[in-house]
């Protein structure tokens, strides 16, 4: 994975940056979509790479900070090879939310906010994702599972390579 | 059981590409639409009794009539699928199952309002939501119904991913973010349909909202009135969570009783348990107790009870639940997802959630709850957009409503 502290998109990155910055009146509409970009690329936003997206945008780099900062999907550090986010909001939590987060805890051995130390899962617990029919439910990377018993959530991590 | 009109896809074989929606009668309203003028799309829309299914209730037609007319300036129309009010799930369905009908509502929209630029925003984490959306786009691009070419004005589509803030699924919020900013939402007036994103006129409606159209327009807004009830016309997309047999999303006329969906299309509430209270329109509508659910599930129905449709969010909570326990997850989301701007939101609902944390861990004081209350009274109507008046529908009535539960943990 290219270096965080020394971003520099390709040159075919620079020509989707440029793309995506067409599609609005005002080229900082694409600031988020870049942003995603930045951080498929890099894994996450450093402080470099919030200066240098500035610069692709004319905007300072104290703009694109507040904006990182801003949203939770936006990793200010090295996460994990896998994000697995379980929902604590309402609905999960009346069906068991707390067992499952528990049972994730004593399985990775990490808190929420946390990284396994082999680099593999960052563990977070979220707000709600919109899938209160699955509920207890959680999003692992671009996936959501749902109906999660201890059982179920083992077989998942099994998954994770 | 009634009609299913906007679910009526949802179990339809591959009914997200094209063909099939084509084939269940897909983009009949828009071929309507696009030979009528934009003020009669409006008048049939008005005539139909929608109103805006993100939340907010307020009626479409008269959203869209407030786009200034004449005007040469570049219009926009803005779809909220940012859904993030915890215990809705609705707009998800229609993005992955039936994503041309966004696509369909989105192009009537546009020709009411004038518009040839359009923005989809979709919360960060919905990805497959997004995916199936995106192909729907592109197959409306290749089949000529989008694009800038498109004869009659054309219009396109940009979708743009949010990054996680469920404060973007406030209008102006929305429009911050769009804009490349944090999402702060902003003063009104202006409001979007005078000064909106981009500094332009600007029409946000949510997806269900959209989605409801190319049935009004091939069925006529009558029709779609005659549906509902009084204040509201249609069928509505209620997604029920909690504890209840058969969650899901439940499609029905907007008179169907809260008390009719818990215990008759969701089965009740499961191992022999009983009702104890239950949300009505997601997670920032106060909450209601057993004796309060026979109420129609329109507008005015649970606004007769003190709380709102919302976004038809309908949270159950069988008598295993401890109210105040409940009352420290919600107050922990309105706490989380303040977005800091004003100070009486940012300061009460980080206070709001130590003081019920402290109840809960039994080490409140019976003052607390009094404390709370009068915290959340004030400042409600003090604040930029409606999250925080939000947040103080659960304080207050969970509080009100369970008081002996949260005294019982309360040191004397």
């Amino acid at each position: 994975m290219p270096d965080p502290r020394r971003p520099q998109f390709s040159a075919e990155q620079l020509a989707e940056v440029r793309r995506l910055q067409g599609l609005y009146p005002d080229k900082r509409g694409a600031l988020l979509p870049v942003l995603h970009l930045a951080q498929d690329t890099f894994g996450y936003i450093s402080l470099e790479i919030e200066e240098y997206v500035g610069t692709l945008f004319d905007l300072s780099a104290a703009h694109v900070h507040e904006v990182v900062t801003f949203y939770t999907m936006f990793f200010q550090k090295p996460r994990g090879r896998h994000i697995v986010a379980v929902c604590h909001n309402l609905s999960c939590h009346l069906l068991g939310a707390k067992g499952i987060i528990e049972h994730l805890k004593e399985r990775l051995g990490v808190e929420p906010g946390e990284t396994t130390a082999d680099g593999k899962v960052t563990f977070l617990t979220v707000e709600c994702l919109c899938a209160c029919e699955q509920a207890p439910m959680m999003q692992v990377d671009d996936r959501y599972e749902g109906l999660l018993t201890a059982d179920k959530v083992d077989g998942i991590l099994r998954g994770l390579a | 059981m009634a009609e299913k009109i906007l679910s009526k896809n949802f179990d339809v074989r591959d009914a997200h590409t094209l063909r099939v929606y084509r084939e269940t009668g897909g983009y009949r309203g828009w071929d309507k639409a696009r030979g009528m003028e934009p003020a009669a799309i409006t008048e049939e829309v008005k005539k139909s009794n929608l109103r805006g299914l993100g939340g907010a209730g307020f009626p479409t037609g008269v959203k869209w009539s407030f786009i200034p007319k004449g005007s040469t300036a570049p219009k926009y129309l803005v779809v909220n699928a940012d859904e993030g009010e915890p215990g809705t799930f609705k707009d998800r369905y229609i993005l992955e199952r039936d994503p041309h009908a966004l696509i369909e509502g989105m192009l009537i929209a546009a020709r009411a309002i004038d518009s040839r630029l359009g923005f989809v925003y979709i919360r960060g984490e919905y990805v497959q939501p997004w995916r199936v959306f995106s192909a729907a786009v592109k197959e409306a691009y290749d089949a000529g119904l989008l694009g800038k070419e498109v004869p009659g004005g054309g219009f396109e589509v940009v979708i743009h991913r949010g990054a996680g803030a469920y404060i973007c699924g406030e209008e102006t919020g929305l429009i911050s973010s769009l804009e490349g900013k944090k999402g702060w939402p902003k003063l009104k007036p202006p409001f979007p349909a005078i000064k909106g994103a981009f500094g332009q006129p600007t029409t946000v409606n949510n997806v269900e909202t959209l989605a409801c159209l190319p049935h009004i327009l091939t069925r006529g807004g009558e029709w779609f009135a005659g549906l509902g009830t009084k204040s509201e016309g249609g069928t509505r997309l209620y997604s029920v969570s909690g504890h209840v047999a058969r969650p899901g999303v439940v499609e029905a006329p907007v008179s169907v009783t809260l008390r009719a969906l818990i215990y008759e299309h969701c089965g009740g509430i499961p191992g022999g348990r009983t009702l104890k209270a239950v949300v009505p329109g997601g997670s920032s509508a106060a909450i209601l107790t057993p004796d309060e659910i026979d109420i129609p599930m329109d507008v005015d129905g649970p606004k007769s009870k003190g709380s709102m449709i919302g976004s038809a969010g309908v949270i159950v909570m069988d008598d295993t639940v401890s109210i105040p326990d409940a009352l420290m997850v919600v107050a922990r989301f309105y706490a989380h997802e303040s977005c800091g701007q004003c100070t009486p939101c940012r300061e009460s609902t980080g206070w709001i959630y130590k003081m019920v944390h402290r109840i809960v861990d039994g080490h409140g004081k019976k003052d607390d709850l009094d404390t709370i209350l009068d915290v959340a009274k004030r400042g409600g109507g003090t604040t930029i957009c409606a999250f925080y008046d939000g947040a103080i529908g659960p304080y207050i009535s969970y509080i009100e409503k369970f008081r002996s539960e949260f005294e019982a943990l309360c040191r004397s």
